[in-house]
């Protein structure tokens, strides 16, 4: 369908855009830089912060850039000095109210109202300014610290949480110049139904919202000689941290990654993707036991579909939002979780150290992967699983803080037994990728061959469409699998919460004829995780995600089933998937939570 | 500009005659009446209703609907109110009339949370008028169904702005939004909607039944018809007044009994406070604001004081989403407090005057535009007093 084009001009210039276009985009295309704050490309339009405002010719009052639609030929004045005194004095406004100790900030740097300020050449105080913080640090949760002393209300967040999450945890509270953006009854936010996906924290524009560091307790154990620190890397960080060393959105660094954490004194390296392998057997194998358990002796206890359990963020979603249906979440731990039990036992006993002793930091895209890191659900080594979640942002500047720049590193392997991950494993990063790995190694455990897709490309649920669905029909089983035969398996993908609930109200009134769903907490899946660097935006989504895709091409093992460390550890150790110590390390259950308030 | 005696509103009304008419002939042709009549807004704005109602009418939906905004939260401001209590049918009629005009079904009345004790009056002449057949099902025969429901307010001054009415009928914040676009193509329910003010709607039946020519036998071009006006303040007789848009202050002052006032305070808070020299200006859409309220300071008043009011008021009532205003009016406050101490220096007392200009090209609704008016005509009409202490 054609859209209406509509004429228009922007500082005497003309140019044609679609209907709908909104000023902001049309200067975008027009080369022409506005400034914003509240504006957000992955959420909806607030136009509170007027910093984008704009002359439209004709009219008394600026209009804000972002807001509004092109529907009529205008004609638009991006610089004049009423435009600039507007900018410039509700610039200072906000400077004024906000507590700008910058170099003690987590966002120095990469602040966007810094950056103003800077591009604005503010070099005063226009109006009396902040001189002490008045809000106490809300230190409540392991994933999310709030700041309210750097708080602008530009909302960005709250509709993080509303719209693109469909959570609600985050609200304004009051009125007038009392006006707080807080959570719930304005409590801590670990009391609230914030499900620490940190999506807030990639979106605020100031660093009024950061992820809980450990980085001080890592150094801590780093530097005690007494402690074996290991640590893992999930796939995701290291599409992106590059971004944080001056490389363009989607150059994967896994090899320098390697380099930089020796030299900082990690005592292991380890590829979280052997662990998604491990998951990816666990769960292929719960999914074929559901399945038969359904299919060929009729029980209706065993729940149809199954739902991955991989994303902290979505599993505490669905504690919250669907307490009732827990019990179609696979009962398999996240790769984090499965590894540092795997290596407080296997591990620690093949080469003789004392569990007690290790340490394990797990490098993760996520800020909801400390808050599941710390449930008490997750000991049962009998140790802490894994000690700390580590974000990419925080581990970029521990790195900075070593004086490592990751470009000067030499390209390393990832240390051993541990250490080989398949391909299958690597597309955990993004979006269907579980989902990608579990088809094809569950369909070739029954019917002996690989998926029928070119290059092992399961392209129909990769992309970045919110709902992804696909059907796959089970043909010439092996023997024992002739139960599946024929039989049409339906799966769907999502991402995001507020996808997550789409498909959840569907499972929920028994609409879903699905056998299998993979549910991300993150836009995007893990790439675009709470804890990955700053900004995101769909294009640095799609990059990422490109990234890993392109790295797993060419890699040597591409199925979880055939990767040989994975296999020497079932022979050594767990015996099979789905065996009791399995069952007793790798998977777990979960917690009823409800939509309301909780302590804990 | 002596006839200040002839009343509308409150002069003579018979229930019905004014639907019965509208419902006689098409509905362009009940906004073409509307229009002719120069009838505007009565809320503040000002905008022509006609023109409103036209916009409504041309958008195509399966549904639209129309508000009546009670929300009548101006301090000083009483004169919705008083329509509302003593007639509520003449609302309603408006109110009809409106929805017959732009094709809506349903209507609503968002009345200020504070009022709710006229709810039962403005139910009771629902009922009434279902009775007489001049609401509900099948009006009058003409095959034109309409139902009036109430909503109470929130209780924030900021919920009278029309898009946070709607929102706050929508079950949100009461916050504004962006225009466009208005009300009139997405507002209650993502549907076009009108929202008028209680005192709008009453001179509808009035306009269609006697017609355009004689509304605007009252008035001033550009300004027809009277207008109410709640006066308070240093005066004798403190009330509602209707009277001719286009009377100058001075003649009002003279009907309200103000002995020798200092400041007049016209167009409500959002408006402005004039001193003697503006007295004999017309009040119009182009003259002095024709805000619903009219307060009237004494010799003995403290501008400044009476500046820091109206500032705490705009202070704690806006509604905070938009820096401008959020920031802006504290930052003004502030800037009283500092006058009041004797601290304010010329040089930042030039630089709140910018901020008040920036408020009002860039503040996200009316509140946000106007609240700075006091602030500019105080400092303005009474400098010697405000800032010479
Ligand atoms: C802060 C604010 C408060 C307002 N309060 C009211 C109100 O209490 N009653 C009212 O009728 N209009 C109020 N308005 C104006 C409405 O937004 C709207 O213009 C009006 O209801 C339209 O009706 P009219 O065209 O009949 O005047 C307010 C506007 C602003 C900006
Ligand atoms: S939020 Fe930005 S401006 Fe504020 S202290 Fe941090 S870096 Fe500085
Ligand atoms: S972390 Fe996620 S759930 Fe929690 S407040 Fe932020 S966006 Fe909402
Ligand atoms: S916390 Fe951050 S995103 Fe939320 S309103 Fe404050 S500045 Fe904006
Ligand atoms: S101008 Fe004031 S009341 Fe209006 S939207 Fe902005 S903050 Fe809210
Ligand atoms: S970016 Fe447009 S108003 Fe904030």
């Amino acid at each position: 369908m054609n859209r209406e084009m509509i004429d228009i001009r922007i500082d005497g210039k003309e140019f044609k855009v679609e209907k709908g276009t909104t000023i902001l985009e049309a200067c975008k295309m027009a080369g022409i830089n506005i400034p914003t704050l509240c504006y957000h490309p992955d959420l909806t339009v607030a136009g509170i912060c007027r910093i984008c405002v704009v002359e439209i010719e004709g009219m008394k009052t600026l209009t804000p850039a972002c807001a509004f639609q092109i529907e009529r030929p205008v004609s638009v004045k991006t610089n004049s000095p009423k435009i600039r005194k507007a900018r410039r004095i509700n610039l200072d406004l906000l400077l004024s109210e906000h507590y700008g100790d910058c170099y003690t900030c987590v966002r120095n740097g990469k602040c966007e109202l810094q950056s103003l300020a800077r591009d604005y050449g503010i070099d005063n105080y226009r109006f009396p300014s902040v001189i002490k913080p008045k809000y106490e640090i809300d230190n409540s949760s392991y994933a999310i610290v709030r700041d309210q002393n750097k708080c602008i209300s530009c909302k960005r967040c709250i509709r993080t949480c509303i719209d693109l999450q469909k959570v609600g945890a985050l609200e304004t509270f009051g009125r007038g110049h009392s006006v707080r953006i807080s959570t719930a009854l304005n409590k801590p936010i670990a009391e609230v139904i914030c499900i620490n996906c940190g999506q807030c924290i990639n979106r605020c524009p100031t660093g009024a919202l950061r992820a809980n560091d450990p980085a001080d307790f890592i150094w801590e154990a780093i530097d005690d000689p007494e402690k074996f620190v290991i640590i893992q890397t999930a796939p995701s960080p290291r599409a992106a941290i590059g971004e944080e060393f001056g490389y363009p959105p989607g150059t994967s660094v896994t090899k320098k990654l390697n380099a930089a954490l020796r030299r900082i004194g990690f005592d292991r390296v380890f590829d979280t993707n052997f662990a998604a392998d491990l998951t990816i057997m666990e769960e292929g194998s719960e999914l074929i036991e559901r399945l038969k358990k359904r299919i060929v002796e009729g029980d209706e206890i065993v729940k149809v579909p199954m739902i991955t359990s991989c994303s902290p963020g979505w599993v505490k979603f669905a504690e919250h939002y669907y307490p009732e249906h827990l019990n179609h979440l696979s009962t398999c731990k996240s790769p984090q979780q499965m590894f540092g039990a795997i290596i407080k036992t296997y591990y620690a006993r093949k080469v003789g150290i004392d569990p007690s002793k290790i340490v394990v930091v797990a490098l993760m895209p996520c800020a909801a992967k400390k808050f599941e890191c710390n449930r008490p659900e997750m000991r049962d080594s009998g140790f802490k699983d894994v000690d700390f979640g580590l974000t990419t942002r925080e581990m970029a500047t521990m790195i900075k803080e070593a004086g490592i720049d990751l470009k000067d590193m030499p390209e390393k392997d990832f240390d051993h037994p541990l250490g080989l991950g398949s391909g299958a494993g690597l597309i955990f990063g993004a979006t269907g990728g579980v989902m990608e790995a579990a088809i094809r190694t569950v369909y070739e455990i029954v019917t002996g061959k690989p998926v029928p897709f070119k290059n092992l490309e399961i392209t129909p649920i990769r992309g970045m469409e919110g709902v992804r669905e696909a059907s796959l029909t089970i043909e010439n089983t092996l023997p024992e699998y002739r139960w599946l035969e024929g039989v049409t398996l339906n799966v769907a993908v999502a991402h995001g919460t507020a996808n997550a609930k789409k498909i959840m109200d569907k499972v929920v009134k028994g609409e879903a004829d699905y056998h299998f769903i993979e549910i991300m907490a993150c836009p995007g899946g893990c790439l675009g995780g709470g804890g990955q660097p700053i900004p995101t935006t769909p294009e640095i989504r799609m990059a990422r995600a490109r990234a890993i895709y392109e790295e797993e091409k060419n890699l040597p093992v591409r199925k979880s089933h055939e990767n040989p460390e994975l296999q020497q550890l079932y022979k050594e150790f767990l015996k099979h998937p789905l065996s009791e110590v399995s069952h007793k390390l790798l998977h777990t259950h979960y917690t009823p939570r409800g939509k309301y308030f909780f302590v804990g | 500009m002596k006839q200040i005696k002839k009343k509308i509103l409150f002069g003579e009304y018979v229930s019905g005659i004014g639907l019965e008419k509208a419902l006689s002939i098409k509905p362009e042709d009940v906004i073409k009446e509307i229009k002719d009549s120069g009838l505007r807004g009565r809320g503040g704005a000002g905008f022509p209703t006609g023109l409103k109602w036209e916009f409504a009418f041309k958008e195509e939906s399966d549904e639209k609907y129309v508000i009546c905004n009670a929300d009548e939260g101006e301090p000083g401001t009483f004169k919705d109110r008083k329509l509302l209590t003593e007639q509520p049918e003449k609302v309603i009629e408006g109110l009809t009339i409106a929805g017959y005009a732009i094709g809506a079904k349903r209507g609503f009345i968002y009345l200020r949370g504070e009022y709710i004790y006229i709810l039962k009056n403005i139910e009771k002449a629902i009922t009434n008028l279902k009775e007489k057949n001049l609401l509900g099902e099948n009006i009058l025969n003409s095959n034109f169904h309409f139902d009036v429901e109430v909503r109470l307010g929130a209780g924030a001054y900021v919920c009278g702005e029309e898009f946070a009415l709607i929102e706050s009928m929508n079950g949100y914040r009461g916050e504004p939004r962006n225009k466009p676009p208005f009300p009139t193509q997405k507002g209650f329910r993502d549907k076009p909607t009108v929202v008028n003010n209680v005192e709008t709607l009453c001179f509808v039946p009035y306009i269609v039944s006697k017609g355009a020519e004689w509304f605007k036998s009252f008035g001033i071009e550009g300004s027809t018809g009277t207008k109410l006006f709640s006066v308070s303040g240093d005066i004798e007789h403190p009330g509602v007044y209707e009277l001719e848009l286009g009377i100058t202050l001075n003649e009002l002052l003279e009907v309200v009994g103000a002995k020798n006032p200092k400041a007049v305070q016209v167009g409500g808070a959002a408006g402005i406070c004039v001193a003697k020299k503006d007295f004999d200006r017309p009040i119009s859409f182009q003259g002095l604001p024709p805000g619903g309220s009219i307060i009237v300071f004494g010799e003995h008043r403290d501008m400044l004081k009476v500046l820091k009011n109206f500032l705490e008021f705009f202070v704690e009532e806006s509604c905070g989403q938009c820096t401008p205003c959020r920031e802006g009016n504290y930052r003004l406050l502030e800037g009283v407090n500092m006058l009041e101490k004797g601290n304010c220096s010329y040089r930042y007392l030039r630089e709140l005057l910018t901020l008040c200009e920036v408020m009002k090209t860039s503040s996200k609704c009316g509140l946000g535009q106007t609240s700075p008016n006091c602030f500019l005509s105080i400092l303005e009409n009474f400098k010697d007093e405000v800032i010479f202490r």
